[in-house]
């Protein structure tokens, strides 16, 4: 089995290899190459290796046209995980506050309804994706950039390892590679190929995402995108998506469908009247605390108790003073 | 030929007893001050000798020597003039020793002879009736001031009036207890400021509780002006809390002749580019900081995310304990400082965000950074965080809001109602706690912040007891999570 060979070669040449190259450097390499002792230094590392050969690989990315050699695994799920069904939840890294609320809805409703969801644990959607399916309880899997052992972006490293204690952080470069720039849109293949479906959260009009999605339909795979404001350059690649024919997404069930899955019923939530005078005006659009108590004739002691109701019972969300109901 | 006057010397706030003794002999004619006295005291060579003359008074023609005793403690400032020139002129003969012995005296002199205000009178006054002197010679314009520490001033306009007084020839022209004070001007109104009802409301639940406020948002939308508003809805100080500002005012050189007492509490706003010693006090003599000049009142850092990052975390220590203690070779001197904090900040560096106008031009690494500069230690510190969004037109058009004297007498209300004793939590409003803290992100700080502000709200409410609804409302000015590092 070459294929950690491979793997080792990549990461200590620092180049990016798929099948072994001809010529002596390489027979060399894996000539010496103790796997054994490898293994065993990764599993020190609470890494384990899975192979593209092995039975466990899952088969969705093998089927890509240049599926990785393997992937470097970690967290406590077993690699199984890779096998079950799983949507791709991609986006912009500065998000506004609507595309940071939408990935965490459809990270939540999407874990709970059983899929996976996976993500490139960059900052923005990829981050609220993620902490949409871990607060739903459901396991979720990040696709690194780099070395299976490295954390990036740094500000992440406590999500990263939230993610690990349920669900599983993979990556073709083994530890101590760095990140770097061309090595992204090489991980984007790697979550597209584990998904079977890929939602757009939000993205510029030259996004890494789109990079993501690109590379999903030229395996043929599903691709949803969740439609923006057309006046918003952040919305600008989602919205592009969309005049192309990809399929819009309103709400999860659209990509719960695909799979056969209903949502999982929502908690039934008793809220004051107060609350739901407050709630009925949310649904309209997204406003601020003052705007509210205009609309509700709620003072503003009244409204405050009322709007953390909402936030308690997870049907509306803050950001910069702006509460939306989600 | 030796005299002796009394003055004092301050270390910080507190006044130390000093006794100046001058000592003629003959030899060759000269001039020394010893008793680590600085520069400014040391000048007073020059300033005492021209001073005396002046009062056409005649200067000894010896060997003078002064010692400020006890000589290791350092003295510093020109208030020191004074009773040099008089125990120059007692030793001399040209003034009666014993006169000398019951009567504190502090003044800077002029060349021509009249005496000038120094800082720090009150705390000097006050040093002095504790000594038991019964009467201290001072500027006239520092009499009021001294007149507040229960002592009787005896104010001097110029060092001849002084001697005449001495020698009993004379009585300076008494100082006369105005009647009452000058009308303070009247402080900044609630009602200036249109919209923003939420930030309205927690501005007024941090009055009645002392919480510390924390208003983020884009420029524009009344931050400033709110927070300049918050020392008129809280109760006026007590004449003890007056005294108490008035000492450190005085001894920062800030009070205004024409009105000795600080009677309306401080609202100090420093510049965002102020060092860590204009905050918290320093120097080699230290020296009160903002943070001390806001005691009892109100601090108000604007654009608080661009303080350097020294400076906010050297808050940290006031805002817990009260006081400032600036620990120096010569001493210590502890500053009191318990001030209300109310901070204003965009919501990123650009200051686009919450304005549905602009779009955030923020690179994630700056927003990071900016993040990065508030520690969730110097966070944890605001009990109500509030975010205000750039207003619609239609809600600045609205009727003019309330005006601050109504929330002025809820607050007073609250505040009462809150000292009489906590109130006690009723089974749905902890229900309702133990849920936020498993659902939000709140910190066992977070925790206890909700608490009080909860607490703060029930009195508001002049309710007994802690409701749900109470604890809901504190939970909503929580701080956000586009603030933290989550």
């Amino acid at each position: 089995m070459t294929e950690l060979a491979l793997a080792a070669f990549a990461a200590e040449r620092d180049v990016h290899v798929i099948r072994a190259p001809h010529g002596r450097v390489f027979a060399m390499f894996a000539r010496r190459f103790d796997e054994a002792g490898y293994l065993a230094r990764l599993q020190r590392g609470g890494v384990r290796w899975l192979a593209r050969s092995d039975d466990d690989f899952p088969p969705l990315l093998r089927a890509i046209h240049d599926p990785p050699a393997g992937l470097f695994v970690r967290g406590a799920a077993e690699v199984e995980l890779l096998r079950r069904p799983a949507v791709a939840v991609v986006g912009a890294r500065s998000c506004s506050p609507y595309g940071a609320q939408v990935a965490r809805m459809l990270g939540r409703e999407l874990a709970a309804a059983g899929l996976v969801v996976v993500s490139g644990l960059a900052r923005g959607v990829d981050g609220e994706a993620h902490r949409g399916a871990l607060e739903s309880g459901g396991p979720t899997v990040a696709v690194l950039g780099c070395g299976i052992d490295r954390d990036y972006p740094a500000a992440h490293g406590e999500l990263a390892s939230r993610i690990r204690a349920t669900g599983l952080a993979v990556s073709e470069y083994a530890p101590g590679v760095e990140p770097a720039p061309w090595r992204f849109p090489a991980r984007n293949r790697i979550i597209a190929g584990l998904s079977a479906a890929t939602v757009v959260v939000e993205a510029r009009e030259r996004s890494g995402a789109l990079i993501t999605v690109d590379l999903a339909l030229e395996e043929g795979r599903e691709v949803f995108a969740v439609p923006g404001e057309i006046t918003s350059a952040l919305s600008r690649g989602a919205n592009d998506l969309l005049r192309l024919g990809a399929t819009p997404l309103t709400s999860s069930d659209d990509v719960l469908e695909l799979f056969g899955l209903e949502q999982a019923p929502a908690e039934a939530v008793e809220l004051g009247p107060a609350a739901d005078a407050v709630l009925a005006r949310l649904r309209d659009a997204p406003a601020s605390a003052d705007e509210l108590a205009r609309a509700t004739g709620l003072d503003a002691g009244a409204l405050a108790s009322a709007l953390t109701e909402l936030e308690l019972a997870g049907i509306a969300v803050a950001s910069g003073g702006v509460y939306r109901a989600g | 030929m030796l005299a002796r006057t009394v003055t004092h010397a301050l270390v910080g706030l507190e006044a130390r007893r000093v006794e100046v003794e001058a000592h003629l002999q003959r030899g060759v004619p000269g001039f020394a001050i010893v008793g680590l006295a600085d520069r400014a005291c040391q000048e007073a060579k020059e300033r005492v000798r021209s001073g005396i003359a002046s009062a056409e008074l005649e200067w000894p023609v010896r060997r003078i020597t002064v010692n400020l005793a006890p000589a290791g403690l350092r003295k510093e400032g020109s208030g020191f003039d004074l009773p040099i020139a008089l125990s120059i002129l007692a030793a001399s003969g040209q003034l009666p020793r014993e006169r000398l012995a019951d009567h504190a005296a502090v003044g800077e002199l002029a060349l021509d002879g009249r005496l000038r205000p120094v800082g720090g009178v009150l705390a000097l006054a006050e040093a002095a009736r504790q000594a038991g002197l019964p009467r201290i010679l001072c500027a006239a314009r520092s009499a009021p001031e001294a007149a507040l520490a229960g002592i009787d001033p005896v104010p001097v306009r110029h060092l001849a009036e002084a001697a005449a007084y001495l020698r009993g020839e004379g009585e300076p022209e008494p100082y006369v207890e105005r009647n009452g004070h000058p009308p303070e001007p009247p402080s900044l109104d609630l009602a200036d400021v249109r919209g923003q009802e939420r930030a309205r409301r927690a501005l007024e639940i941090a009055a009645a509780g002392g919480h510390n406020l924390l208003l983020a948002g884009p420029p524009g939308t009344g931050k400033t002006m709110l927070a300049r508003r918050l020392p008129g809805i809280l109760p006026s100080l007590t004449p003890a809390e007056a005294l108490e500002v008035t000492r450190i005012h005085s001894v920062a050189g800030l009070l205004a002749a024409d009105r000795p007492l600080v009677t309306s509490r401080p609202l100090r706003s420093p510049h965002y580019s102020s060092s860590v010693a204009a905050i918290v006090g320093g120097g080699s003599g230290p020296k009160p900081g903002e943070v001390s000049l806001a005691h009892r009142g109100v601090l108000v850092l604007d654009e608080f995310a661009e303080f350097q990052r020294s400076a906010l975390e050297a808050l940290r220590q006031p805002l817990e304990d009260g006081v400032v203690s600036i620990a120096r070779a010569g001493g210590r001197a502890i500053f009191p400082a318990r001030f209300q904090l109310v901070a204003a900040m965009n919501l990123c560096p650009c200051g686009a965000r919450g304005d549905p106008a602009a779009e955030c031009s923020c690179s994630p690494q700056r927003l990071a950074s900016f993040r990065d500069k508030l520690s969730r230690a110097l966070l944890d510190r605001f009990d109500l965080v509030v975010a205000m969004p750039r207003p619609r037109a239609a809600e600045l058009a609205a009727a003019a809001a309330e005006p601050s004297e109504p929330v002025r007498g809820r607050v007073a209300a609250a505040r009462e109602r809150i000292e009489a004793g906590r109130p006690k939590w009723s089974k749905e409003a902890t229900e309702l706690l133990d849920r936020a803290v498993e659902r939000l992100p709140l910190s066992g700080r977070g925790r206890a912040r909700a608490r009080r502000v909860a607490e703060t709200i029930a009195a508001l409410a002049a309710e007994p007891g802690v409701g749900a609804e109470h604890l809901a409302e504190a939970l909503a000015y929580r701080s956000p999570t586009e603030l933290g590092t989550a």
